[in-house]
């Protein structure tokens, strides 16, 4: 069964265009400096919509997860972390955690996180996190 | 709204809860606000506001044979009828109508005349949550849950607490689907759904309904049932996307939402006798009773564990049983209106004796919005 992905829209397509590419694209309001996520043609701090799209760092570190015991069809059959990591520049995602084992033991909150690009379709890749090596 | 100007003269669930093959999700609706009319001895012809989630109110005052002045279709989860009952206060106050209607009714067990799950693949949880994996509430809105127990330097039998806790006030409970007890061993060793939530730290999934309806103060001394009137309300939204919240071990929208209850009814923590605090998983209770005040940050799950919300503590909490082992069709937030009215009015199978204040709060989506009202029996 093909992986539930997403369907990009005109206010999301350069972050998705990002991941494509191996680049972890936020976006950064001119004004206040706010740096953001997930992407919106405007500042959602002070509504600005002077923003630009910047590289992050695709650092992170794991800031709550759940391992899902019931896995839904499209992701296998072994349980699988649901995370939220934060990344360096602040804003918190939603991602899976690639290169350890699904466990709580090897899932460490605030353990240090890199992301990596996992290529679905020719339109999308999604941006994971691996344990920073 | 003043406080106390607006009362719940009519409240009721429907006839049968649990498993409800023979039973659309309208039938439901109309089951609860047949029985929320003959409790306050009304017809459909004497209602004049409709108020629903999960169905339009036109879908709803139709098929009822409604002919309202005032509708609301706030659809915003689980919470949605604490809005609902804020918002028929206001249109009350306002002469927008004079008897309004809340109703819900869901077939979350059989899905019978049920609508589909599923968010669009180019809506924001289509494209920044639903390619991880979740699978539904059980997998979503647990997520923020490590972040608050390693803040607070709590663990998962912290969790369990609460579910233990909330299955002594079901024992009490004919209507409630578990009674049986449970020890936080039970809990712990139970099926694992999302680490760290095992299925007793879970909500039940079944079929129900239940309605309620509103009019003015003035007026509810002509109705046949004991007035509970509505003292204060808040409500407020946060995100659609859990991964979203502005911070993950407290809802801004329940300190929004609790705030704005309290300033209206201008009553103090320690004057509330009951609570409510819509259960869909182990932590709300702990997020709730944080984020409305009745704890500092960290602090409710020792509050918990040293029995203060169990019966005969000083702060009975979700003594229908709640969302754990009452029932939970979906969008709970009706079940713990009805709790809380059950309370003021002093029919509550696991009574709290001398009741004068509830305090009932309703989450609704995963941790997407909150709604609060705060019931009273006395007129202030």
């Amino acid at each position: 069964m093909p992986r539930m992905l997403p369907e990009p829209t005109p206010e999301t397509r350069h972050f998705w265009e990002g991941c494509k590419e191996g680049e972890l694209r936020l976006q950064r309001c001119t004004a206040c400096s706010d740096t953001y996520f997930p992407p919106r043609p405007f500042c959602p701090k002070c509504g600005g919509r002077d923003v630009a799209v910047v590289k992050a760092s695709g650092k992170a570190i794991l800031w709550s997860y759940v391992i899902n015991h019931r896995p839904r069809p499209d992701m296998g059959t072994e349980p699988y972390a649901i995370a939220v990591v934060k990344l360096d520049e602040g804003p918190t995602m939603m991602t899976n955690i690639t290169g350890c084992p699904q466990t709580p033991e090897a899932l460490q909150l605030d353990m240090p996180l890199t992301v990596s690009f996992s290529k679905q379709s020719d339109d999308i890749s999604l941006p994971l996190f691996a344990p920073a090596k | 709204m003043k406080p106390g100007s607006v009362a719940v003269v009519g409240a009721a669930e429907t006839t049968k809860m649990g498993v409800i093959p023979d039973q659309s999700v309208i039938g439901l609706h109309a089951d609860a606000a047949l029985n929320a009319m003959a409790d306050a001895g009304l017809k459909p012809s004497d209602i004049d506001g409709v108020a629903t989630a999960g169905i339009s109110p036109t879908e709803l005052a139709w098929y009822l044979g409604i002919k309202p002045t005032y509708a609301d279709g706030t659809s915003v989860g689980g919470c949605s009828f604490m809005l609902h009952v804020r918002h028929a206060a206001a249109a009350i106050a306002a002469g927008h109508a004079k008897t309004i209607l809340v109703t819900h009714g869901e077939s979350g067990k059989s899905r019978v005349g049920a609508g589909r799950f599923g968010a669009s693949p180019s809506s924001l949880a289509g494209q920044f949550e639903m390619p991880y994996g979740p699978v539904g509430p059980p997998s979503m809105f647990t997520v923020p849950v490590l972040r608050y127990l390693k803040t607070y330097g709590l663990g998962e039998e912290d969790l369990a607490h609460v579910a233990v806790v909330q299955r002594e006030w079901a024992a009490r409970n004919p209507r409630a689907t578990f009674k049986d007890p449970i020890t936080v061993d039970d809990v712990l060793n139970s099926r694992m759904i999302a680490w760290p939530f095992r299925i007793l730290m879970c909500c039940l999934v079944t079929d129900g309904g239940g309605a309620l309806i509103l009019t003015s103060a003035d007026r509810a001394k002509d109705f046949p049932t004991k007035p509970v009137y509505v003292l204060g309300t808040g409500e407020s939204v946060e995100t659609p996307l859990v991964s979203q919240m502005y911070d993950a071990t407290s809802s801004t929208a329940f300190r929004i939402s609790g705030k704005t209850a309290f300033d209206e009814a201008g009553i103090k923590h320690a004057d509330v006798d009951h609570l409510m605090v819509y259960d869909a998983f182990a932590h709300l209770p702990l997020y709730g009773l944080e984020d409305l005040g009745f704890c500092k940050p960290g602090e409710a799950a020792a509050f918990i564990r040293e029995g203060n919300t169990r019966p005969g503590g000083k702060l009975p909490l979700n003594t229908n049983g709640g969302g754990l082992s009452y029932m939970h069709s979906g969008m709970y937030g009706m079940y713990a209106l009805q709790e809380s009215v059950r309370q003021m009015r002093g029919i509550a199978p696991a009574q709290v004796p001398g009741a004068k204040i509830s305090v009932c709060q309703g989450v609704g989506g995963m941790f997407g919005a909150a709604g609060t009202v705060i019931f009273g029996n006395e007129k202030p």
